[in-house]
């Protein structure tokens, strides 16, 4: 079976082609960093605008990839949400429009799922149920997947997500965008003892996130160094304030675990590819005997090959196409 | 322009302000929003939001990344952070206007990127460092009308 997904939630136009739930054919994200980065930030309403002119192309060359056409997929799989809407209209309506004019039965895919299930796209697979920690730009939640269709969120941030507090605080900094990697770099040649920023448990059995208290400490430690005409060592406060993030999500995934019972741990989304949060989840992981599956980094950014494959579960399982869905802002999960 | 300036030493009197405002906002109301990283912009939102009756357990994240959350209370919710945008023709072009003319509450962080979109009438609260880390000033100003009536109303409950 062959599936085209087609994923515009937010700063990528994407599109993949996947055989039989496995095996990629085609996998085209049109990363658009390098337009954003001059403004120091992504800039979504240019990416909404590149979605319309990326749209067509990305698909294209997808399918030339792939080396298919249309005719052969025999299934659409599309982000429905969460999102912004002028975003995720756009591939949507897509994706709507060649699924009527070339009668191609299409489903729509939750974009969190897409995360959750993207493991399945690695060479080693969890078995159900088990524990996926997914942090990015806009999500940090634990949730427990039972099966490719069922997912409970065990916890969730409720104020900056991850991936926001890293670009937050590179911001402060002055380093760039995106915030991650050059912090995670940065934090290499640094102390992540240096600095004792606060982690917020929420109480001692709470799965959920709070990481604007870790951003305000970083902007009142910034400030009174600067105050008191002290220097910055950029390496010590990047490697210590990536060891606070680190520790709460690595505590309360395996916390998750050990409450669900559950011996399978994965994690995804793009702070997902976080080398220290990687090598971290690795090492307390093993050290509670659960088995760890980290997404390939390629799949943890945003992807449209973990949309092909959510889709590809999902007309598996004969979920119900139906051809009136729309696109939705809020996540179903919360 | 009728203006008020509150402390606010602690999280609990962020609170009290941000649940009022949410208690008396009306249908088509806009807050704008400033101060710097770590004022406490999203922290007063999520308190508007208990006080709009914004269930508890839908919590009121920051909308840095997504450019816009809404939520369902007595009236709905638009937060906004505006703080990755760059010119007034991308507000325009999402349709972040339908929602500032809408039927709901719209708080709106970084509100400088508006420019000329700025909404005539409207509340602005600029939230500054205070003396130490956890005190803030909420200096509000009501442009318009929009908010001319209650700015007293604000000053007499908290002040009594």
């Amino acid at each position: 079976m062959l599936i085209l997904g087609i994923e515009s939630s937010c700063d990528e136009t994407a599109a993949a082609v996947l055989a039989d739930g496995k095996i990629l054919l085609a996998d085209v994200v049109n990363s658009q960093i390098d337009i954003h980065a001059p403004y120091g930030g992504v800039v979504p309403e240019l990416a909404s605008r590149q979605h319309i002119r990326n749209i067509s192309y990305v698909v294209d060359t997808a399918l030339k990839e792939a080396d298919l056409t249309l005719d052969q997929i025999d299934g659409l799989a599309v982000t429905e949400g969460p999102g912004l809407i002028g975003c995720l209209l756009i591939g949507h309506t897509f994706a709507k429009t060649l699924s009527l004019v070339r009668k191609i039965p299409m489903v729509g895919v939750d974009h969190l799922t897409g995360h959750l299930l993207s493991i399945f796209l690695a060479d080693e697979n969890p078995a159900f149920p088990y524990i996926a920690m997914v942090a990015s730009g806009g999500h940090s939640s634990i949730f427990l997947v039972e099966g490719s269709e069922r997912f409970k969120l065990l916890g969730r941030t409720r104020d900056d997500a991850a991936g926001e507090a890293f670009d937050k605080v590179a911001k402060l900094l002055d380093l760039g965008y995106p915030g991650g990697p050059i912090i995670g770099k940065l934090a290499k040649g640094g102390d992540p003892e240096a600095i004792d920023f606060p982690r917020a448990w929420l109480g001692h059995d709470d799965l959920d996130f709070s990481f604007s208290g870790l951003k305000t400490a970083v902007v009142n430690y910034v400030n009174q160094r600067k105050k008191k005409h002290l220097a910055l060592n950029i390496a010590d406060l990047c490697a210590s304030f990536q060891e606070a993030i680190v520790d709460v999500v690595t505590t309360k995934t395996l916390r998750a675990a050990s409450r669900t019972g559950c011996r399978d741990i994965v994690l995804a989304g793009g702070v997902g590819a976080n080398q220290r949060l990687r090598e971290s989840m690795l090492q307390r992981g093993g050290a509670e005997n659960k088995n760890v599956f980290l997404t390939p980094e390629r799949f943890c950014t945003d992807n449209a090959a973990m949309i092909a494959l959510a889709g590809y579960l999902k007309f598996k399982d004969n979920a119900e196409i139906c051809p009136d869905s729309d696109v939705y802002s809020r996540s179903i999960f919360s | 322009m009728e203006s008020l300036d509150i402390e606010l030493p602690s999280l609990a009197d962020t609170g009290k302000l941000g649940k009022l405002l949410g208690e008396i906002a009306e249908p088509g109301d806009v807050i704008i929003l400033s101060g710097p990283l770590g004022a406490g912009k999203t922290a007063i939102t999520q308190f508007i939001g208990a006080g709009l009756e914004v269930p508890a357990d839908c919590y009121v994240t920051s909308p840095t990344f997504s450019l816009m959350h809404e939520y369902r209370g007595r009236l709905p919710l638009y937060h906004m952070d505006l703080y990755r945008l760059t010119t007034e023709e991308e507000i325009e072009e999402l349709g972040f206007l339908d929602y500032i003319y809408g039927d709901g509450l719209t708080v709106i962080e970084w509100p400088a990127r508006l420019g000329s979109l700025l909404p005539e009438e409207h509340l602005e609260i600029k939230l500054e460092p205070g003396r130490d880390e956890n005190t803030r000033t909420a200096r509000l100003a009501a442009i318009g009308n929009q908010w001319l009536d209650r700015l007293p109303v604000i000053r007499q409950t908290l002040f009594g």
